[in-house]
């Protein structure tokens, strides 16, 4: 179990001793747990889903501490899930708008922003004061930039993670157990993530991984109960189940191993290979912009316009006129198109439908372009009252 | 003897919407090559060009890791699950090659 305060020296004032009763009362906690979460100093990464529970429960708690790190600001799409920042926020840096509501739930609570892009040049001067750092920011050039400083500063890492409707928690922490490069080595490359549904996620599962990570950091501060060391829970709220599956120290492990080939921080964005051009998709196919897709119409010109996005985001909005046929269908369904029709295709932003066009020039379309920015530019340079996503 | 192999949320779409699907194998080897030749679109997902496990998928039997067991050749029984975890990132931006 790691001791992550001395023995406690300060004391709680009448009023924390009332605040915090629920928690006197139970042996598990009492008067001692109460002033090591008084003294402990927790970084938390991202208020967003995750760092939503986390901040908040870990203020309430008592924690004397706390870290945030993030250079966000709140915006709408947020508002489903990250339920420390209100309406009102929106626009506001999202530190600012945490550290009112922490204040408003516990003014006991010191919190100290540090409102910048977590890189290898900040991450040890930040880390080193504080005893576990929780990432909520749940992608990986900064999970694996938080995993290693964690490795080489010998601190607990509280890992959450979530998929849709899907949800992983851990506690990595070297010195007892494996790390997170233990478990996966090397991130995905960015071509091979499955998914194309843009962060989709239940708004309730970063609520319910988040306030386990809260609960892991709390258990470690006590030093009470069995923490998810070397273990991984994995939940589906799908099927509301929980599974455990055990995670062993990789002897062969690039930075906790016995023979560490990593032993500074490197460059995490291009680790995981979002640096540069790599992240910048095709655009080496034909394309029109929203203007002239506007022209066309309005000359009456004959064309067909493709829809490459899911039925569920045809729901949302659509260009009218347009035909549906997602990206994953296009290989069975392009039949339907004439390769003598002139034909746009667009989605969401313009990255799936340039995959559609540089499909179908293969399978000998020529006549055929893909539409800049998708809805998204036709929502804002056409018709503003299309609601966007 | 059929054992299940549970597919992972990201991974479902590529092996026709399946949470799992019950397999005739004897190891974990035999249960993925008849998984990914029932789905042929996984295979680029579970295997790098040399045939090999990514490295950022994980293969579960029941609660251990075949990295520490007898990895491909970790032999299978009735009722055994095998698990497919693959690291998961929900708001990353590489996560979203589309937005
Ligand atoms: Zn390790």
């Amino acid at each position: 179990m790691p001791t992550l305060t001395s023995a406690p020296t300060l004391q709680l004032s009448n009023d924390e001793i009332l605040r915090y009763s629920r928690h006197l009362i139970m042996p598990e906690v009492a008067m001692d747990g109460q002033l090591k979460l008084k003294q402990a100093k927790v970084l938390c990464i991202g208020a967003g889903g995750l760092g939503t529970p986390l901040a908040l429960y870990l203020a309430a708690a008592g924690v004397g501490k706390l870290g945030m790190v993030d250079f966000d600001v709140v915006d709408y799409t947020n508002l489903q899930r990250q339920i420390i920042h209100d309406t009102d926020d929106v626009g506001r840096p999202k530190l600012e708008s945490a550290r009112d509501t922490i204040r408003d739930i516990n003014p006991n609570v010191e919190v100290v922003p540090y409102e910048t892009h977590l890189n290898s040049e900040n991450a040890i001067d930040i880390f080193k004061d504080y005893d576990i750092v929780a990432d909520g920011t749940d992608n990986f050039p900064t999970r694996y930039l938080v995993n290693d400083a964690c490795v080489l500063l010998g601190k607990p890492n509280v890992y959450g993670s979530i998929f849709r409707f899907e949800g992983q928690a851990s506690v990595f922490y070297a010195k007892e157990g494996p790390c997170y490069r233990c478990l996966y080595p090397e991130p995905p490359p960015p071509g091979l993530v499955p998914s194309c549904a843009e962060g989709a996620v239940l708004g309730v599962l970063p609520g319910i991984v988040g306030s386990i990570q809260a609960l892991e950091t709390i258990k470690l501060i006590l030093g009470k109960g069995k923490p998810l060391i070397g273990r991984l829970l994995l939940f589906d709220a799908l099927d509301l189940k929980f599974r455990e599956l055990k995670l062993r120290k990789n002897p062969d492990c690039p930075v906790c191993g016995t023979h560490p080939t990593v032993t500074k921080l490197i460059d995490y964005e291009q680790f995981c290979g979002i640096r540069g051009e790599e992240h910048v998709p095709e655009t080496n196919v034909p394309e029109i912009t929203v203007k002239e897709l506007k022209q066309m119409m309005d000359a009456k010109k004959p064309f067909v316009l493709v829809d490459v996005r899911e039925a569920h985001e045809y729901q949302i909005c659509r260009i009218d006129g347009s035909k549906l046929i997602p990206l994953g269908d296009v290989p069975k369904r392009m039949h339907e198109l004439n390769s003598a029709d002139d034909i746009v295709v667009h989605c969401r932003s313009g990255v799936r439908s340039a995959k559609a066009v540089e499909f179908l020039m293969k399978s000998g379309f020529k006549k055929i372009h893909n539409l800049q920015g998708g809805v998204l530019a036709w929502a804002r340079d056409i018709d503003p009252s299309m609601p966007t996503y | 003897m059929a054992v299940k192999v549970v597919i992972p949320t990201p991974l479902r779409q590529f092996a026709g919407k399946k949470d799992s699907v019950e397999i005739d194998a004897s190891t974990v080897g035999e249960a993925l090559a008849g998984l990914t030749s029932q789905f042929g679109d996984l295979r680029k997902h579970l295997f790098n060009e040399e045939g090999k496990l990514r490295s950022f998928v994980n293969v579960y039997v029941n609660d251990e890791d075949i990295r520490f067991l007898q990895k491909d050749q970790t032999p299978v029984h009735e009722s055994d699950v095998i698990s497919i975890v693959p690291s998961i990132a929900g708001g990353s931006l590489i996560c979203c090659i589309c937005s």
